[in-house]
């Protein structure tokens, strides 16, 4: 373990850490009785699936509205503005460094809250596989008015569920990846910890360096 | 009460006291009767009884002179039935001038009617239909109490044109056991409208026995629960068959060589000059075209689905079975003693006669599902057929994912195998009924059957004869089912869909692509197992160091 002083900071505010929450719950039901729906295993029933699926999907959709929103309106999302600074240096933390108890080459700061790859991940789940799982969703939940509102002519069912099931996949791979990531923190559970009080222990060289 | 319900009273010794009880409670009841001024004890459906018409009041010696009489009234009646299928068998397709009509067309049951009119012809709204040259100009040869009766008496006895027995008949011969003519005076005096017996007592036993023909429609139908048939119930809505298929001249509804595949319509309304020309005995023609009121979602499906494909489960659900295929080229087989052979089932139902072959019997069975636009084409008498892997279609049905005009429809799909003429390439019409030297069903012989019968209709026939397989589609529309007992979403989606292989669907948890589900949890494993080697690195190498 780090010999370094520890320092608490106070990195997740409470709207942030309810809807980090609440949107990993509602993901991981999505995943269950999306999967179900798709035909991988039998667990709720078919129907119940969908039902199920439907209403944990317009949670989902209500949460990101809010989360965007409050995103907005605290310049939070600043914290997801992509630098590909330091990400070879993250990249060879997680591939070598971290086995050897090498220093975490990025420090995080109440303005700096994610590291580079994660900001990177983060952002790709945002821009690319959550939209995709909205558009492809939602096209899917209309499916029933496309005949009337003229859509059929223009949309297929299966290319709309293939990609909305890729997307899944995509969302399935990220919260193993991510799960796995939140123990590389000082402890295993500091991160998780972090998540549910808002206070993450940081080494203290931040404000008060400290001599090697 | 029939003649034969009389006489087997009268052998009762019980009927004194009945008539005792009869004697002395009579007057009581009549007192009663008077105070109360209640109204006679007949179905107020209609304002005439016809028991008090005087032309209806006399002996009635023949099924023509019950007619005569009726048309002394209804003068144009007869006129009306002439013009339909149900007197005609004969049915031009507008669609593709084919000539159709049971008078015409070919099965793959009893095959054809050719040189066996006198059997066919018991389900015959006429009488004394018995070969090619009938007169269909005749009136008093309309059949007036094949719909109309309403005792339950009246039958059209077998083998005889359309004729009622006129006389007592031994059945079997030599068994010293009678079958009574019935009572026309009294059934004329009791004609009423038609109901589901009357039309039963021919639809419910097309092909030749009860059920065997349509899968739907069979003699549990006569008096339905509500499991059965929610219209039809007995005890509840009590449809008859009149109710959808809303006859007016005489000319009812509902066609099966012209079927109404999607209804677009809507409900239709009373008087309006367009809903005139639709059929009326569509589910759209009354619930109209989202009738789901609570799940949106089913209607949603409706436009891809018929009504049939989700509310008739099954059909042959009444205890009555249906046959699924029938073999014909196994027929003629007799036992050592040269004499035909009968087997049954264990519930008593023949698997295999040697005049008519192998039976497969069904109940509650899974239809199978087709896209259907409509469109059905036969293969005729004179058409090519070519004996090969794939089954001669005795029908053709039409349809497509794609062609805005089909759904997919619940099928009953007859198969089986039946003579055919393998130099003129053609199906062949037997001569099977009859009890003369040549009708197959009492010589076992095809070839002297099929050329008597080839000859009646003026076809060539080389005097060869193979079999073939034929198929034939038969859409399913009666016996629907309580809407808690329709077919539930995963009897569809689900890997053993019942709509597997149709094409131009996609069905969540059916239709998903293989190598898209391997890609991604093969890709899930290994993300999973990086991680866990990751992990299991970090707390050794972690150790150590
Ligand atoms: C993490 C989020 C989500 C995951 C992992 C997920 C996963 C899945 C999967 C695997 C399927 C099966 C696709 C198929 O085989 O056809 C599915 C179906 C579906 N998803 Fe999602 N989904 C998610 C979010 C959403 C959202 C946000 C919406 C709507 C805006 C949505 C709407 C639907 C609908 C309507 C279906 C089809 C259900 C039906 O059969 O009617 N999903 N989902």
């Amino acid at each position: 373990m780090s010999a370094h002083a520890m320092q608490k900071l106070y990195v997740f505010k409470i709207f942030e850490r309810i809807w980090h929450w609440s949107q990993a719950g509602l993901i991981i039901f999505l995943l269950i009785t999306g999967f179900e729906v798709h035909g991988s295993y039998a667990n709720f029933g078919f129907e119940k699936a969908v039902n199920y699926h439907t209403i944990a999907a317009w949670s989902l959709v209500g949460l990101w509205v809010f989360a965007i929103f409050w995103h907005f309106t605290t310049g939070e999302w600043k914290q997801y503005i992509p630098t590909l600074a330091k990400v070879d240096a993250m990249a060879k933390y997680y591939l070598f460094g971290i086995f050897v108890n090498a220093p975490h080459p990025f420090r995080l700061t109440t303005l700096k809250k994610h590291n580079p790859l994660q900001r990177l991940a983060y952002l790709g789940v945002m821009l690319f596989i959550g939209p995709l799982i909205w558009f492809t969703g939602w096209f899917y939940i209309f499916f029933d008015k496309w005949h009337a509102w003229g859509w059929d002519k223009y949309l297929s069912l299966e290319w709309v569920a293939f990609f909305h099931t890729i997307a899944a996949f995509m969302m399935l791979l990220f919260l193993i990846a991510h799960v796995y990531l939140t123990t590389t923190g000082h402890t295993p559970l500091a991160h998780i910890k972090a998540m549910i009080t808002g206070w993450e222990e940081v080494e203290a060289e931040e404000t008060a360096p400290v001599k090697h | 009460m029939n003649v034969r319900g009389i006489k087997r009273l009268a052998a009762w010794p019980a009927l004194a006291t009945v008539t005792m009880a009869l004697v002395l409670g009579w007057p009581i009841m009549a007192g009663a009767a008077e105070e109360k001024n209640e109204p006679p004890p007949v179905k107020m459906n209609t304002t005439a009884d016809h028991s008090k018409f005087k032309e209806l009041q006399q002996t009635f010696k023949s099924g023509p002179e019950v007619t005569k009489a009726c048309l002394s009234c209804h003068t144009e009646a007869a006129k009306q039935v002439h013009r339909t299928k149900h007197w005609t068998w004969e049915f031009l397709n507008p669609e593709n001038n084919q000539r159709l009509g049971k008078k015409n067309v070919l099965n793959n049951f009893c095959i054809s009617i050719s040189q066996n009119y006198p059997f066919c012809t018991s389900c015959h709204v006429g009488y004394g239909w018995k070969d090619k040259d009938f007169d269909f100009t005749s009136e008093v040869n309309v059949d007036c109490l094949a719909c109309h009766d309403t005792t339950g008496n009246y039958k059209k006895a077998a083998g005889k044109a359309g004729h009622p027995l006129y006389e007592p008949l031994e059945t079997p011969p030599g068994s010293g056991k009678f079958t009574q003519p019935p009572d026309l005076s009294k059934i004329a005096q009791k004609v009423g409208k038609t109901s589901r017996d009357t039309c039963g007592s021919c639809h419910f036993f097309g092909g030749g026995g009860d059920g065997v023909k349509h899968g739907d429609m069979d003699s549990s139908l006569a008096a339905p629960d509500k499991e059965l048939d929610v219209h039809m119930d007995a005890s509840g809505l009590d449809f008859t068959c009149g109710t959808c298929h809303k006859t007016s001249s005489h000319d009812v509804p509902g066609s099966r060589y012209t079927p109404t595949a999607i209804d677009k319509g809507g409900a239709q309304m009373r008087g309006k000059a367009e809903d005139a020309k639709r059929n009326p005995a569509t589910c759209n023609s009354c619930h109209g075209n989202a009738p789901h009121k609570k799940q949106d979602r089913l209607n949603g499906h409706a436009t891809k689905l018929a009504c049939q494909t989700c509310h008739v489960p099954a059909m042959a659900r009444g205890g009555v079975p249906t046959k699924m295929s029938w073999d014909w080229s196994t027929a003629g087989q007799r036992d050592k003693d040269g004499k035909p052979i009968t087997k049954k089932d264990d519930k008593n139902h023949i698997i295999y006669e040697s005049r008519k072959g192998d039976f497969v019997l069904g109940e509650k069975v899974k239809p199978e599902y087709r896209w259907f636009n409509g469109k059905v084409t036969y293969t005729l008498l004179g058409d090519k057929v070519e004996k090969g892997a794939t089954p001669v279609g005795i029908n053709m049905i039409g349809g497509s994912p794609n062609d805005g005009k089909s759904l997919i429809w619940p099928m009953k799909v007859m198969r089986g195998k039946q003579p055919f003429d393998p130099v003129n390439k053609t199906l062949v019409m037997p001569h099977t009924a009859g009890n003369d030297d040549i009708g197959y069903w009492k010589n076992l012989n095809w070839e002297p059957a099929i050329a008597d019968g080839m000859k009646n209709v003026g076809a060539p026939f080389s005097g060869k004869v193979d079999f073939l397989s034929t198929e034939m589609y038969w859409p399913i529309t009666h016996m629907v089912a309580p809407k808690d007992k329709a077919v539930a979403c995963a009897e569809c989606h689900s890997a053993k869909s019942r709509l597997a292989g149709l094409p131009g669907i996609y069905m969540p948890s059916y239709s998903a692509r293989s190598w898209l589900d391997l890609i991604g949890w093969l890709l899930a494993a290994a993300t999973l197992a990086g991680v866990i080697i990751h992990g299991a690195l970090r707390v050794f190498l972690g150790r150590k160091g």
